[in-house]
């Protein structure tokens, strides 16, 4: 075991995948002698050459068909956007390409398109956003969402070697400020299997991303107060594991789904909707969502503050869930 | 770096030079006469109610798809298009196989999944086309970055019309394949209507080709209607890319001789224009040529059209026997898993 930040873990784990399979090449923008926009792939160039660490132009349309042609002919590309932002300049390769080709043609698309998402910076409408639900509505694309640097390693090896093309949401607040113990070898961790981040039978919270440590600190806040509120951090929406947040609505009866993406629509309505078809005479309170407001990812850090779900507003409704 | 105007082909002599014998040169043939029978029978399977959806045919540039396809070599790969059905004769789809994608059967190569030439079979280097033209011109820049990572001597084929030339894909695909020498090549089927939009409002310069230069390569424009100048010219440009000369774009220049599609009278295309081009009609000008120069005999014309007909016969039937999709597995194809890799096309 080594301690490794975030971002470091993410770093190894596709450093471990090209070691040990040739088929595996980054392309991205500025990912060779620069190292790539926060550095996951710095060194790279000068282990693996300039044909398995490509800088490609500005042309994120081409790294994601690229990446789709590449993996139709046997490789295995990892590509990177700058920022997850920016991949509404592919949508097309992801959605209308790589998500529907194996449906049609039977020709598999392993690819893995980086995306560091989120806020919490300042980085303002165009490199704060968290466009996962968009791309869970696909139906071809999986989608991870890793919250600690041992599951960002294990989900992106298990990424890498999926068959399928796959979104690898990276949290950018993560990057740096989270650390962990982390296998130094490889090793994967399954998609679909959701794991608690920290126990608790009174309420659950179900979250991902860098919501999964806003609710845990949270639930440490209730749990003074004699609450205990279990956080499940689903991992991977696609396959979402709906049998684990099924158990615990069961078990706890009160529910808050937490995401940093805005909230019509979020994922989180997907979650609501299944549990009130599912497991409607469990709840003993209506289920709570705490998401971004409907509006853009804002710069200036009060209106920042006010945009991403912040402890205090989960230990609020934690408190309302208790008290209902 | 100019364009350069492909000459055309005169003599046997030539056609010699550039590598075809006789029976290449009636296999092309050939080809052709099965690519238009097909869409010909599609159109009547259409208008009997037998194809769902729409239905689109490539009449007129049955030289430009055949001369391209026949230049591949068997390693390489493409993605064709919608008025390319020669590129998956040439390639050996059987023609039972594009009926059935056709009525949406269960044995057409998508299985029912998706309809008309949006079909391709990864066995024979083809991959399916998807709507959002020209979208598999950076697909197939990826399969020759592919190529070139692994230092194949292969080549990828990207197709694409002078209507989606206006969109950015096809300047993201040439850029990133003239940055990186990619073995590739752009073939451009301008058939100079897209759906009803003239040349003159999809461009602003004389031909599509003139737009290699920009990203540092040969942009060549052949007469589309003419399959020995469009072999020659592909045969040159996939060498070329095969040997690490990096991308050409090739125009090939011809006219839609239909509308957009089945529905689509094409009103708005002038009626001389049809005239002028119909005196260009592809397979007619390349049969005169077999006769003048190359020996075709009318008892070898009439076994040829007999056995093609023969085979659009047979494949009509198996077609039309071919069960249809059952909706029990609709949900079952979304996701490929692990043995679904690593198919011969995998490679």
């Amino acid at each position: 075991m080594a301690e490794m930040t975030y971002i470091q873990a993410i770093s190894d784990a596709l450093r471990l995948e090209m070691r040990r399979d040739p088929r595996v090449f980054v392309l991205g923008e500025d990912v060779g002698v620069y190292g790539g926009a926060f550095k996951v792939s710095l060194g790279f160039q000068e282990e693996f050459g300039p044909w398995r660490v490509i800088d490609t132009p500005l042309s994120e349309t081409a790294i994601v068909g690229g990446a789709t042609g590449a993996a139709l002919m046997g490789l295995r590309p990892v590509a990177e956007m700058q920022f997850a932002d920016f991949i509404s300049c592919a949508w097309d390769h992801l959605v209308t390409v790589a998500a529907k080709q194996f449906f049609r043609a039977r020709t598999p698309v392993p690819i893995v398109v980086r995306l560091p998402s989120g806020g919490g910076f300042s980085g303002g409408p165009f490199h704060s956003q968290n466009p996962e639900t968009s791309f869970a509505h696909i139906p071809g694309l999986k989608i991870v969402c890793p919250s600690t640097p041992h599951d960002a390693k294990g989900l992106l090896a298990m990424s890498i070697e999926d068959p399928n093309p796959v979104l690898f949401f990276e949290h950018k607040h993560l990057y740096r400020r989270i650390k962990g113990e982390v296998p130094e070898d490889r090793y994967t961790v399954p998609f679909g299997h959701a794991r608690v981040h920290r126990p608790g039978d009174d309420a659950t919270i179900i979250t991902w991303g860098a919501m999964v440590h806003t609710a845990a600190e949270a639930a440490d806040e209730l749990a003074k107060e004699g609450f205990e509120a279990e956080v499940i951090d689903l991992r991977t929406l696609v396959p979402w594991d709906k049998e684990r947040v099924l158990e615990g609505v069961q078990r706890c009866s009160k529910v808050l789904v937490l995401h940093e993406d805005t909230r019509t629509a979020g994922f989180g309505a997907e979650i609501a909707a299944t549990i009130a078809e599912e497991a409607f005479e469990h709840l003993d309170a209506p289920v709570v969502r705490i998401t971004a407001p409907d509006t853009p990812a804002p710069f200036a850090p009060p209106l920042e503050k006010a945009y991403i779900p912040q402890v205090e507003d989960v230990v609020t409704a934690l408190r309302e869930l208790a008290a209902y | 770096m100019a364009v350069r105007e492909a000459e055309p082909v005169g003599s046997l002599q030539e056609v010699k030079e550039v590598g075809l014998d006789r029976e290449d040169l009636l296999a092309m043939y050939r080809s052709m006469l099965i690519t238009r029978g097909l869409e010909e029978r599609g159109h009547i399977l259409y208008k009997q109610g037998k194809i769902p959806g729409s239905f689109y045919t490539g009449r007129g540039n049955e030289a430009a798809s055949v001369g391209v396809a026949t230049a591949m070599g068997p390693s390489d790969v493409g993605t064709p298009l919608h008025r390319d059905m020669g590129v998956h004769v040439v390639r050996g789809m059987e023609p039972w196989r594009v009926f059935a994608n056709y009525m949406g059967r269960e044995d057409g190569p998508t299985r029912g999944r998706d309809g008309n030439v949006h079909m391709a079979m990864p066995e024979l280097g083809l991959h399916t086309m998807v709507s959002h033209l020209p979208a598999m011109l950076p697909v197939a820049t990826g399969m020759a970055l592919a190529f070139k990572i692994r230092g194949d001597r292969r080549v990828a084929l990207g197709w694409f019309g002078e209507g989606s030339a206006g969109r950015g894909d096809a300047h993201e695909a040439m850029n990133f394949a003239g940055v990186r020498q990619l073995p590739m090549v752009f073939i451009c089927d301008n058939n100079q209507w897209a759906y009803s939009t003239p040349t003159y409002l999809s461009y602003p310069v004389d031909h599509i080709a003139d737009r290699a230069a920009a990203y540092g390569f040969e942009g060549v424009v052949v007469d589309g209607t003419d399959v020995l100048a469009v072999y020659r010219e592909a045969k040159r440009a996939i060498e070329k890319a095969r040997e690490g000369g990096g991308p050409t774009l090739l125009e090939c220049l011809t006219l839609r001789m239909e509308g957009h599609a089945v529905h689509d009278d094409a009103f708005y295309v002038p009626k001389e224009m049809f005239e002028r081009w119909a005196a260009y009609d592809p397979i007619e000008r390349y049969r005169s040529w077999l006769y003048d120069h190359a020996e075709l005999t009318e008892d070898e014309e009439s076994e040829l059209t007999a056995t093609v007909k023969r085979l659009l016969n047979d494949a009509l039937d198996r077609a039309e026997a071919s069960p249809q999709p059952d909706p029990a597995t609709l949900e079952g194809g979304v996701f490929a898993s692990v043995e679904d890799l690593d198919t011969p096309h995998h490679k």
